[in-house]
């Protein structure tokens, strides 16, 4: 499993630090997207895993682990389209 | 039929992730699934619009398989340099694809894309049609449909928004006589998950059409997007269809439509909307979905 993440990041110092052009490292994230976030959607236990939330969300923002599955609040925007999509009720969204 | 590609099968892996879309934004899910099911052997091309200013912020660059933007007009003509480039090179195992917008495709973008249908290139074209040119702030597309209110189809006491029909670019693109085309939608992400691997298959130029709204141009809640996709389709509004060999085909049949109405008034675009306009737009649904029983294969069959 890989995807973008974060890296450390100074800003450019002097002149000579800025590059030539805008082509760089694939997948290279320097900000968290959590700011944008009213509410935090949290998995609860009557997920049946059947991962319809991790499809549809459009960040991504959703995986898998061992027991089920995980939100990686770095990213996650808070839209409600997981808690939407779920058949069984299983997300609930939570005021931050 | 071969094997499906679900939620389960799709690999873990993310291709656009930490991206800089709105919440709830419909055309980075297209753009996060369609990089799912391609893998890192996707080459991207994306040209201005909301998915390349989302996702390009240097030093924030949020696709983690090769990626360039290309001109507004380009995407279909930097797609064929990028798919003889990287044959030339000898790189084994790489799908160029297009990922545009539905200004970047219907409108200025059309003749590259004629014109690499007409090569045959061996390229993917994936329109994600939000139905205006959002990335500048809501103007009419060639894809906007009829009624809809935008900056540049403003809504009055004489005039209700856009006064014209929706382009027909499935249509369009598949009298090319293109290998395959299909129409799909964010609302149902099994099919457009096995449209895009049948379609990464086929020598020769593809095109797939996926509708993906946005909640700001659409005027609806972030959380609604899947939901008004679906709604889409079960009024009729939008077909899931292919085209191949000759043929056209149709996925899903509905025995009965449901509110046109309801899914107009949920949309802030619509909202102005007096039932005469409505009936307008149902009387175009019902003389397409007419040809459509007449003419093309509808026994639906999975993919
Ligand atoms: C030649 C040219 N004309 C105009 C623009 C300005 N422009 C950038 S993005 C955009 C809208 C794109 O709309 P669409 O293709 O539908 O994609 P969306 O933003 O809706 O995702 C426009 C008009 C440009 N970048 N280049
Ligand atoms: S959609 Fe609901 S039931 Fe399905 S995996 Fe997600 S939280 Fe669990
Ligand atoms: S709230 Fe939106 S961004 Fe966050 S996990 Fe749910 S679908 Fe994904
Ligand atoms: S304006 Fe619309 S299409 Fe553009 S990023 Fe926002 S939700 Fe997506
Ligand atoms: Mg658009």
């Amino acid at each position: 499993m890989s995807k973008p993440y974060l890296r450390p990041y100074q800003k450019p110092q002097k002149l000579s630090d800025y590059p030539l052009g805008t082509a760089s490292e694939a997948g290279y994230l320097v900000t968290k997207n959590c700011g944008w976030r009213n509410e935090r959607p949290i998995i609860m236990d009557e997920c049946i895993n059947c991962l319809q939330c991790y499809l549809y969300c459009p960040d991504g923002v959703i995986f898998k682990t061992k027991s089920g599955l995980d939100i990686d609040y770095d990213f996650c925007k808070g839209c409600g389209i997981c808690e939407k999509i779920c058949p069984k009720q299983a997300i609930k969204m939570e005021v931050e | 039929m071969s094997k499906q590609i679900t939620a389960k099968t799709i690999t873990d892996s993310e291709f656009f992730y930490g991206h800089k879309a709105c919440a709830g934004c419909g055309g980075s899910l297209a753009v996060r699934i369609a990089l799912k099911v391609l893998g890192e052997g996707a080459i991207s091309v994306l040209p201005a619009g909301c998915m390349s200013a989302v996702g390009f912020n240097y030093p924030h660059l949020c696709f983690s398989n090769n990626s360039i933007i290309s001109t507004f007009a380009g995407t279909a003509s930097m797609l064929t340099g990028v798919e003889a480039g990287a044959r030339a090179v000898g790189i084994k195992n790489f799908k160029a694809v297009g990922l545009a917008g539905d200004g970047g495709t219907a409108d200025i973008g059309i003749q590259a894309l004629s014109g690499a249908i007409d090569r045959n290139d061996d390229i993917l074209y994936i329109c994600y049609d939000n139905e205006a040119y959002m990335n500048t702030g809501i103007q009419k597309s060639g894809l906007t449909p009829f009624g809809a209110k935008t900056t540049t189809t403003p809504s009055g006491e004489n005039i209700h928004g856009n006064i014209r029909p929706k382009k027909n670019l499935f249509e369009i693109v598949a009298a090319h006589n293109i290998p395959y085309a299909a129409t799909a939608s964010i609302g149902d992400l099994k099919d457009f998950m096995n449209k895009i691997e049948k379609a990464s298959k086929i020598k020769g130029t593809t095109y797939i059409h996926v509708v993906a709204p946005c909640p700001i141009g659409w005027g609806i809640p972030v959380n609604e997007t899947i939901e008004i996709s679906r709604k889409m389709i079960d009024c009729g509004l939008w077909y899931l269809a292919e085209y191949e060999n000759g043929q056209f085909k149709l996925n899903r049949t509905p025995r009965k439509f449901s509110s046109i109405k309801d899914y107009l008034l949920s949309q802030g675009r619509f909202k102005h909307l007096e039932d005469a306009d409505i009936k307008i737009l149902a009387a175009q649904r019902d003389a397409k979905w007419t040809t459509i029983r007449k003419n093309w294969n509808t026994t639906e069959e999975e993919l």
